[in-house]
């Protein structure tokens, strides 16, 4: 990859217009709430964006052209399934709760619903979980920019940092929100001309469908199985996959997507930042439209890819083989950037992939900024200091967050096994989540020991999943039978979503035992919080289009047309 | 908050579709082979230029009704003193 002066001049005009936005948000940060949750007074087309935008992180592209390439149409179950239904129940149902309460983080919620221990327990592990998520994401740059401009790891790591950290310091969740919004244009602009420039070369849909034919019957497969979503989800061995229809709907559908769009606080942190309760809940709404349509231009990527490299596009793109000698499939990206940019759009794609890595990491660092000084620092350090005391603790969390996140890209850099198994450990905690959030909201009846205990008892139970269960050909170990090998799953993605499934079932019967023999909070000290205790919310002056019901529904339907179209 | 968002997403768009544009019609037809003989940065270049001239638009637009807002509470006030 050659730019020229061009491509440099593109990404120079960019970054310049990053740190602009946080030097002229900053003379508005004057509160706390200022800088947490941007006072509140954001339009939801802006949280929309950056809802979806704070998802589409460069490992989300990356990993999902990789998908693309190994499994083909199946892995827009990802969107239609294990996030277009979520992401409407948390407009529907959800954010009345969150948004309602006045509850300035996802913990907070928790302390408000339950009681502190179940908050602590929620605030500490999504603390430590966003620092490594940023680290994560800060070490994969610095590995690509390596390989495709030969920068120095050192060099990229800390000019990645610096500009995050410059703008977040200055203009807090504002202009973390705002620089999403933009870094998803430039994503949608930069990767839309890539993917009609692999159709046109490979001669369609039509010729597209034609080569994946070809892979998947070279692969044993049947010759829709690259092509298809649900036609071959039969069993876990019809599809590249290895999974069958039922974890996809369960644990993709129902117990990891929920958990996920949910619950973490890194999505519903823009939520809150919405002007009014219809924005709030719009908000997942709205950005439900784009991530409808992403399949076809961050998977289709990956399938164009694959098809040219095992038969033939017009121009000769292939993919690099590994050390080991299989694919490397998450070169899907820079491969076709590369191969079909001239230095210009080179420029513009470059720029679109390092924004992406940096999104990534400012939305961690918001989250955790805010979730360290509301749920840990005031909640168990200083207790009642002045407004100014906060936010001034808010800045220091952000550079000590970012501090941070470079060192964990150092040990990701060092020693990657450690990664890997705080992933796992990270996957245990998060699994269960939803079951306690769903108990909290739509059941009075379930108390703090409950949702405390259930919490514990579900991270336990995937625990005890993972380290009884194998995916077929791996050694026990990180991948699973650690304990013994009671049972073989066809894939290791079977293998994690029968994790969550066991995990949120755990969370939920034992929560639902628990609360039923200790006693619960008074009903009083529940509304606004609980789903039975809270009035129903009137549509109104509303336009009915824009009622949140009617978004919601146009939204489920439209995933299910997708559905059958590509099924 | 204060300031217009859609302002620097036009402006970015505007500056980076003349900069691709421009190039595009400077540039050796030669190097666009790898962009199967589309020149692919005009016509992109173009594209992201009308996209940022949209966005200035509605900001203007937005802009210019919150100063026609502010006139008529102003008037409103005036007729009531």
């Amino acid at each position: 990859m050659h730019p020229a002066a061009i491509d440099w001049t593109i990404m120079a005009v960019y970054f310049a217009f990053v740190l602009g936005i946080g030097a002229s948000l900053k003379r508005y940060m004057r509160t706390s709430t200022d800088y947490f949750l941007s006072g509140r007074a954001i339009p939801a087309w802006i949280t929309g964006l950056a809802f979806i935008s704070a998802n589409l992180g460069a490992q989300e592209v990356i990993g999902m052209a990789a998908s693309g390439a190994k499994y083909g149409m199946a892995t827009s179950h990802f969107y239609w399934v294990g996030a277009i239904p979520a992401m409407v129940f948390l407009g529907i149902f959800m954010m009345p709760f969150y948004y309602g309460s006045r509850a300035r983080s996802v913990p907070e919620y928790l302390k408000l619903r339950f009681d502190e221990k179940t908050r602590g327990l929620n605030a500490i592990s999504f603390a430590v979980m966003t620092v490594f998520s940023s680290g994560i994401s800060m070490y994969a740059m610095a590995l690509l920019l390596k390989l495709l401009l030969g920068w120095d790891f050192t060099t990229s790591v800390l000019l990645s940092a610096l500009i995050v950290l410059a703008y977040i310091f200055l203009g807090g969740l504002t202009s973390a929100i705002y620089n999403e919004v933009l870094q998803f244009f430039l994503i949608v602009f930069g990767f839309a001309p890539l993917v009609f420039l692999g159709l046109k070369d490979i001669g369609g849909w039509h010729g597209l469908s034609a080569g994946l034919r070809q892979v998947a019957l070279s692969s044993g497969f049947a010759p829709d199985a690259w092509t298809s979503t649900w036609s071959v989800m039969g069993s876990p061995s019809s599809n590249p996959m290895g999974v069958e229809w039922l974890s996809i709907a369960m644990g993709l559908g129902f117990v990891l997507s929920f958990g996920y769009w949910c619950t973490d606080f890194l999505v519903v942190q823009r939520a809150l930042a919405a002007d009014s309760m219809e924005s709030a809940r719009r908000t997942p709404l709205i950005a439900a439209v784009p991530k409808m349509i992403f399949p076809f231009l961050v998977i289709l990527p990956g399938m164009i890819a694959i098809a040219s490299t095992l038969h033939g596009g017009a121009s000769g793109l292939a993919l690099p083989h590994k050390a080991d000698g299989s694919l490397n499939y998450d070169m899907v990206i820079p491969l076709m950037l590369g191969h079909y940019f001239p230095n210009g759009m080179l420029g513009l794609g470059l720029t679109a992939l390092m924004a992406s890595f940096m999104t990534g990491m400012a939305g961690n660092v918001t989250a955790f900024n805010t979730v360290w000084t509301y749920d840990i620092y005031q909640a168990y350090i200083r207790h009642g200091a002045s407004d100014r005391h906060y936010l001034s603790m808010g800045r220091i969390a952000t550079v000590a967050g970012i501090g941070l996140s470079i060192a964990a890209a150092y040990a990701a850099n060092r020693f990657n096994n450690i990664m890997d198994l705080l992933q796992l450990l990270f996957a245990f905690v998060n699994a269960p989540l939803f079951a306690t959030f769903l108990l909290g909201m739509f059941w009075k009846r379930a108390t703090g020991h409950g949702a405390f205990l259930g919490l514990l008892a579900g991270t336990l139970a995937a625990a005890a999943h993972h380290g009884l269960t194998l995916p077929a050909g791996s050694a026990a170990g990180i991948k699973g039978g650690w304990i013994a090998v009671l049972h073989l799953y066809a894939s290791q993605m079977a293998q994690n979503f029968w994790t969550a499934i066991y995990a949120f079932g755990v969370c939920f019967l034992v929560t639902v035992a628990v609360s039923l023999v200790t006693r619960p909070r008074a009903e009083r000290e529940l509304a606004g919080l609980v789903y039975s205790l809270t009035p129903r919310l009137r549509a109104a002056g509303e336009r009915w289009y824009a009622r949140p019901a009617v978004l919601g529904s146009c939204v489920l339907t439209g995933a299910v047309i997708l559905n059958f179209i590509f099924r | 908050m204060g300031l217009d968002i859609r302002i620097p997403i036009g402006s970015l768009f505007v500056l980076i579709g003349a900069l691709l544009a421009g190039y595009g019609l400077l540039s050796n037809p030669a190097v666009y082979q790898r962009s199967l003989g589309v020149d692919i940065n005009l016509w992109w270049g173009g594209v992201l230029l009308i996209f940022g001239c949209g966005m200035l638009a509605l900001a203007w637009r937005a802009a210019a009704m919150r100063t026609r807002a502010a006139a008529s509470t102003q008037d409103l006030t005036d007729t009531r003193t």
